[in-house]
This record gives structure tokens, C-alpha cells and sequence, in this order.
């Protein structure tokens, strides 16, 4: 059944993506006034889905690989909604909706159930550690997302030609506004989510090696992520360079997610 | 339908001639009065704004002589505005009524007061009377008319000068002007006007630096402004986050290296200069640095000609709408045209078959109740059988532009004239 509900929940997205695909070319009206309610829809249903894998399974399901992926789009969505009733724009969608649609499609088609183990692990710390963790990782999406979209208004702006979409995103110190916060507010979720995956990592383990390459490469994101909050912080530094930032960011977090699958101690194998 | 209007508006007319046919708003309702009750004009509507004077009328048999009207309600010597008039009869005056609602005929396009002021119109036409039935289904569709066209189009969305054309761009880069600041660089008309816009849409305070320190000041004070020395420029600018220059300078004030000192203390705000001034005023080299956007009079007239453009692309779709409401509007009146046609004819056989009744029944001596049934039904079933093909006729013609003729001849073939008043416009043939 949950897988059901998330195949739901993706049809409901695709239609959030085609919005995102054609919002650049040209304006539909009638794509304009259903995406949203659709997505709204979509994040029932993988809430549903959600829900019910864990009612069955336990918080712990979470950490199956597919369900976390379906959690973390949750997530983003989540954050969209929230940038949504602030500022009454569906602009970041446009970046949003696809990344959206692509995880809950792996969670959706990924039929071999992943378990991320270690042994006796500690639960609760684990599902914290994700559940912060994957904020984080949202919060710093729609950052680039707002990075992308601030590109796209400085350039039009800049070349002094009013085309059509351009004109319907939010003023350029809205989008640099929707960018900084949701930097802010992520970085302490991704910051306590380091924490409490290093206390899981310890208490398994003991002395963890700096070098392997999951622990390596998050910390080298969460690096990267502090140096975008100072910069933007200290210097004001957006448009371009905010962007290449978070970039290099979300760069980051992809390949520290991949090392899953070559970490020695942060590993999905086959249950 | 019988719809007539006759005015002038801006194209047509100077202001001198739209001065002397300016009906005050307290005479108003006395004119319309007096147009209802002009011969030939059933019911009537006058529209008078800064840029037009419309006389609209629903005319009893499509022959009122509004020039008349006019000639008598104004007493002016008639050459001196005849040769302005237009005048439109018909489906003609029903898409000029609309295109005037929809704001397709104003001197900007798009503006949102005239639709106000047509209703405002209306109304007193309806309290005065001067508008109960044909005029008031017209002017109801009108103002669907206007609001179809608003919500379909963008006529009313765009810009209009250069000055809202800076407002607009200020708007995409800071979002709300409140609480922003205005540098004015120079102290000339345009710049004047600019800045007024700006404040008028929430911008906080306004700087002035000019040369002369007088008329800084003077301008200062138009807007609670604070006056700096223009010596002072380069220190003080970095608090402005939209500075319009003006400058009579043969040579850039503003270079590449003050951008990025204003960045640099700015902490990357940024920040937008509007250029008005030729030569100008601001190094267009200023334009590559991030965060800094520079528009000069070339850039400006070109987003407002871009806005025009667009505009016209919207005009051509609204009109085709307002073209679609004409049709359908013509052929809802036309139907109720044959209507009262259709019940005269109904009337009239019905009262031969009563006469013709009552002139046999004497003959047959009392009939018993079976027979009176089976009377009834004869002639009932003839007189039905006759009229079929007359109604079934005005029906389909009803949406074709020979309704009248139809009409009219059905209407002399049963010699229905007499009966009800006369609607067609053909009768004008008759008399």
C-alpha cells in the first residue's frame, strides 16, 4: 500500500513538473492554476505513504533508502509550502518541482529495500540524525533554487528585455530574501544533524576514521554550506557568486550521499 | 435594436470643442431627462468625461435626430462642433459602446476610470428613467463586456510613461519601495516627476545634490527632502537605493570604481540608477558590476515602447473579444425581436378564430358538449397548423441579419401593424 499511495503522490507531482518544464516557455493557465493544488495533493499522499510504512515497520523504516528519499521530498515540499505562504509565490517551483518529482520517482520505481544498518545502532539518535539532517538538505535546496532564480531576474534585469516569464518571478531582494532565509534556518538542522549522526557513529564505532569518505565529504559540505552563511552574512555576497556557493553546496550533499555506497560505516546493504 | 450614438471624444475633437459640450454632473440627469423625451428617442444615455461627450439612444423606429438634440439642448452655433461628430447606428454603436467601457477607446489605453464613469452614467440615466429595457440589457453587457476584457487581457496591466516604467523596474529589483531611499543627482523636471512616483509608491526619503544649491533646496522641500552638497556626492550615496541622475555634466559622474566602492560599503545591496540625463550621467560600464542596474532614457523609452507593444497585442485580442460580444448581442436582441411578433400573430389568428366561432355558433343552433369539444379542436388544429410555418420561420431567421425583413413581412402579410408597436427598422420603408 505505501508504494501505492507514493505512485499517487507521483502522478500528482508530474504535473507540478510539467509546470516547472513549460513555466520557462510559455504560460498555461490552466497548468498555472493546478500545479499547486496537485502538489498540495502529492504531499498527501506521500505523507500517507510515509505514515503507513512507518506505522507497519517502525520510525526505523525511514532509514530504508527509498522511504528516506521519498521523506526528503517530502521535506523539500514541505519547505516550498512554507516559502509559499510567506511570500505567495510559486517561482522556486520552477527548481523545486522537478528535484521533487526525480526523488519520489527513485522512491517510487526502486524495488530492492535497502536498509541502512550498523549494528546496534542506536534508533532514536538515527532517525534524528536523518530527519535533521534531510531539513537541511531541503532548506539548502531551496536556497539554490532561490540562487537560480535570482540568476534569471539579475539577467533579465541586466539585458533590459522584459520577456515574460521574467516578469512574473519575484523582485529580485524577495527571491535574495527567500534564499537567505531558508540558508539561515537550515544550517542549524544540518549542523545538529552532523551531531547526532557523529554520536551514532561514535557510540557503534568508537573512534571514527576522519578519512573515510562519508564523514569526509559531509563535513566537507557542511563547510562549504558555513562559508555561504558567512559570506552572505559578512560580505552580502549573492547573485553569482551566492549561487556558484550553493552550487558547490548542493554538489557537495549529492556526492556525501552517493558515499553511501562506498562508506565503510555508513552503508545501505541488501536486508 | 435601433441603437444610435453621436459624440466626440479626444481623437475627434479639440479640447476647446469637448470644453463647450461639457454637460456639469448636476445637469445631468435634467439632460437625459430631456433626451428621453426628444421625438423619436424611446430611451437615452449621455456620457460625459474630460474626453468625451456621448449621446447614446434607443430610438422608437430607428430615425431620432440626436443632431437635433444636441443643437437644441446646447444652443451653440453648430459649426462649431458638427464637423467633430461621429455618429453610429446599430451593431456599430453597440461595439463603440463597448470598446468605451472596456477602456479600448481611451487616451490611454487601459485606464480603469472610464468603466467607473459609465456606470456612474447609467445610474443616473436609470433614476431619471431615461433607461428601463433595450438600453439597460446593452449597458449590463457592456460592463460584462469590460470586466471580460480586463480579466482576459493585459490592456490594463501595462505602464504608461517612463516615469512608472522606473517605478515598475524599482519594484523587480526591491520588491516593496517602502522604506527606500531616493538620491536625486541633478534637480530637473523629469527627475522631479520621477521621484514623485516613487514616493507616491512608498519610497521613504529623498535625497538632493545639485550644482546650484538653491534649487536643491527648493526641491528638497517639494518632498521633505534632505539637501547634500554635491561635494559630498560620492561620500553619502551608498545610502540611496535608487539614484536618478540629471546632471547637465559633459562627462560620466558615476564610473565603475564608485560602483564598487558603493557595493563594498553596501555590503552587495543592490542598487538601481535611472539615467535620464544626455549625455549621461552614469558610466554604462556600471551596468557589468553585480547588484548594480543602470537604465538610461534609451533603456526606458525602449521598456515603455516594449509595454506598448505588448499592450497593442493585448488591444487586438480585446477587441476581437469585444467583436464576439457584438455578435452575440445582436443576436440575443434580435430574438427577442420576433417575440412580440410571434404573439401578435398568435393574438390576431386567434381572435379570427373567436369571431368565426361565435358568428357559426348561431347558426348551429346549441351544441352539446361533445360537439363544442370537437369545434374547438377543429379550428384550434387549423389556426395551429397555419401558424407553424411563419413561426418556425421567424425562429431561424432570428440569427440572421434578415430578421427584420422577415419580421416585416410576416407582419404586413397578417396586417399585424396596427396592433402592437411598431420594432422593426424596416418600417421606416413603410411610412
Amino acid at each position: 500500500m505505501p508504494l501505492l499511495w507514493l505512485r499517487v503522490a507521483l502522478g500528482c507531482y508530474a504535473i507540478g513538473l510539467l509546470y516547472a518544464l513549460l513555466a520557462l516557455t510559455q504560460r498555461s493557465y490552466l497548468l498555472n492554476r493546478i500545479a499547486l493544488p496537485a502538489m498540495s495533493l502529492g504531499m498527501v499522499f506521500q505523507f500517507v505513504s510515509l505514515s503507513e510504512s512507518v506505522l507497519v515497520g517502525g520510525p526505523v523504516t525511514i532509514t530504508l533508502v527509498h522511504n528516506s528519499e521519498s521523506f526528503l521530498a517530502l521535506l523539500v515540499m514541505a519547505a516550498f509550502m512554507i516559502v509559499y505562504l510567506v511570500y505567495r509565490t510559486t517561482s522556486p517551483g520552477i527548481v523545486v518541482f522537478p528535484l521533487v518529482f526525480l526523488l519520489s520517482f527513485v522512491a517510487a520505481t526502486g524495488q530492492q529495500p535497502f536498509l541502512l544498518t550498523s549494528p546496534g545502532l542506536r534508533r532514536g539518535w538515527l532517525v534524528a540524525h536523518i530527519a535533521l539532517i534531510f531539513t537541511g538538505y531541503a532548506a539548502l535546496f531551496l536556497s539554490f533554487a532561490a540562487s537560480l532564480l535570482y540568476l534569471l531576474q539579475e539577467r533579465s534585469l541586466k539585458s533590459k528585455k522584459s520577456s515574460g516569464i521574467l516578469l512574473r518571478l519575484p523582485a529580485l531582494e524577495v527571491i535574495d530574501e527567500i534564499g537567505y532565509r531558508s540558508l539561515l534556518l537550515g544550517f542549524p538542522f544540518m549542523t545538529l544533524g552532523l551531531i547526532a549522526g557523529s554520536i551514532v557513529a561514535q557510540t557503534t564505532y568508537g573512534r571514527v576514521n576522519l578519512l573515510d569518505p562519508k564523514i569526509f565529504l559531509s563535513l566537507l559540505m557542511w563547510a562549504v554550506y558555513m562559508v555561504m552563511v558567512f559570506t552572505r552574512w559578512n560580505a552580502g555576497w549573492r547573485g553569482r557568486r551566492a549561487a556558484y556557493l550553493a552550487a558547490g553546496a548542493v554538489l557537495a550533499a549529492v556526492i556525501a550521499w552517493s558515499a553511501n555506497y562506498f562508506s565503510a560505516i555508513h552503508r545501505f546493504v541488501q536486508s | 435594436m435601433n441603437f444610435q450614438l453621436i459624440g466626440v471624444n479626444h481623437n475627434s475633437a479639440p479640447i476647446e470643442v469637448r470644453e463647450r459640450l461639457a454637460i456639469p454632473e448636476s445637469r445631468l440627469p435634467d439632460a437625459m431627462r430631456r433626451l428621453a423625451e426628444h421625438p423619436g428617442v424611446d430611451e437615452g444615455l449621455i456620457l460625459c468625461t474630460c474626453n468625451r461627450v456621448e449621446v447614446l439612444a434607443q430610438t422608437k423606429n430607428g430615425a431620432a435626430d440626436l443632431r437635433r438634440f444636441l443643437r437644441e439642448y446646447f444652443q451653440l452655433d453648430p459649426a462649431q462642433y458638427e464637423p467633430h461628430l461621429y455618429e453610429y447606428r446599430e451593431s456599430e454603436a453597440i461595439r463603440h459602446l463597448f470598446r468605451v467601457a472596456a477602456s479600448l477607446d481611451s487616451m490611454v489605453v487601459g485606464e480603469p476610470q472610464i468603466l467607473g464613469q459609465v456606470k456612474e452614467a447609467y445610474a443616473t440615466a436609470r433614476a431619471v428613467g431615461a433607461v428601463h429595457s433595450q438600453l439597460d440589457l446593452l449597458l449590463t453587457r457592456a460592463f460584462a463586456v469590460a470586466k471580460r476584457v480586463r480579466t482576459e487581457t493585459a490592456v490594463g496591466s501595462s505602464a504608461v510613461s517612463v516615469a512608472s516604467v522606473a517605478v515598475e523596474l524599482a519594484k523587480k529589483i526591491f520588491g516593496s519601495l517602502q522604506g527606500r531611499h531616493v538620491y536625486l543627482v541633478g534637480a530637473g523636471k523629469m527627475s522631479e516627476l520621477a521621484a514623485r512616483h516613487l514616493v507616491a509608491h512608498g519610497a521613504a526619503s529623498i535625497f538632493v545634490a545639485n550644482r546650484t544649491h538653491e534649487r536643491a533646496a527648493q526641491l528638497a522641500e517639494k518632498f521633505n527632502g534632505q539637501v547634500i552638497l554635491f561635494e559630498q556626492l560620492y561620500e553619502t550615496c551608498d545610502r540611496a537605493d535608487i539614484v536618478i541622475t540629471s546632471t547637465g555634466a559633459p562627462h560620466a559622474i558615476f564610473r565603475r570604481e564608485h560602483g564598487e566602492l558603493f557595493l563594498s560599503r553596501r555590503k552587495n545591496r543592490p542598487m538601481f540608477f535611472i539615467d535620464i540625463a544626455v549625455p549621461r550621467d552614469v558610466a554604462p560600464e556600471m551596468n557589468d558590476l553585480d547588484g548594480i542596474f543602470v537604465y538610461d532614457i534609451d533603456d526606458l523609452q525602449q521598456a515603455v515602447s516594449s509595454h506598448v507593444a505588448d499592450r497593442k497585442r493585448e488591444a487586438e485580442h480585446a477587441e476581437a473579444i469585444v467583436q464576439s460580444e457584438v455578435e452575440r448581442f445582436q443576436a440575443r436582441v434580435q430574438t427577442l425581436d420576433v417575440v412580440p411578433t410571434i404573439v401578435s400573430l398568435h393574438d390576431h389568428l386567434e381572435t379570427i378564430r373567436q369571431a368565426e366561432i361565435d358568428r357559426v355558433r348561431a347558426r348551429l343552433g346549441p351544441l352539446s358538449p361533445e360537439q363544442e369539444m370537437a369545434v374547438e379542436t377543429l379550428t384550434r388544429g387549423i389556426v395551429n397548423k397555419i401558424m407553424h410555418t411563419p413561426i418556425s420561420t421567424l425562429k431561424t431567421a432570428a440569427r440572421e441579419p434578415e430578421a427584420t425583413t422577415v419580421i416585416d413581412v410576416v407582419r404586413r402579410l397578417f396586417n399585424l401593424e396596427e396592433k402592437k408597436a411598431a420594432r422593426s427598422g424596416a418600417d421606416r420603408d413603410q411610412s
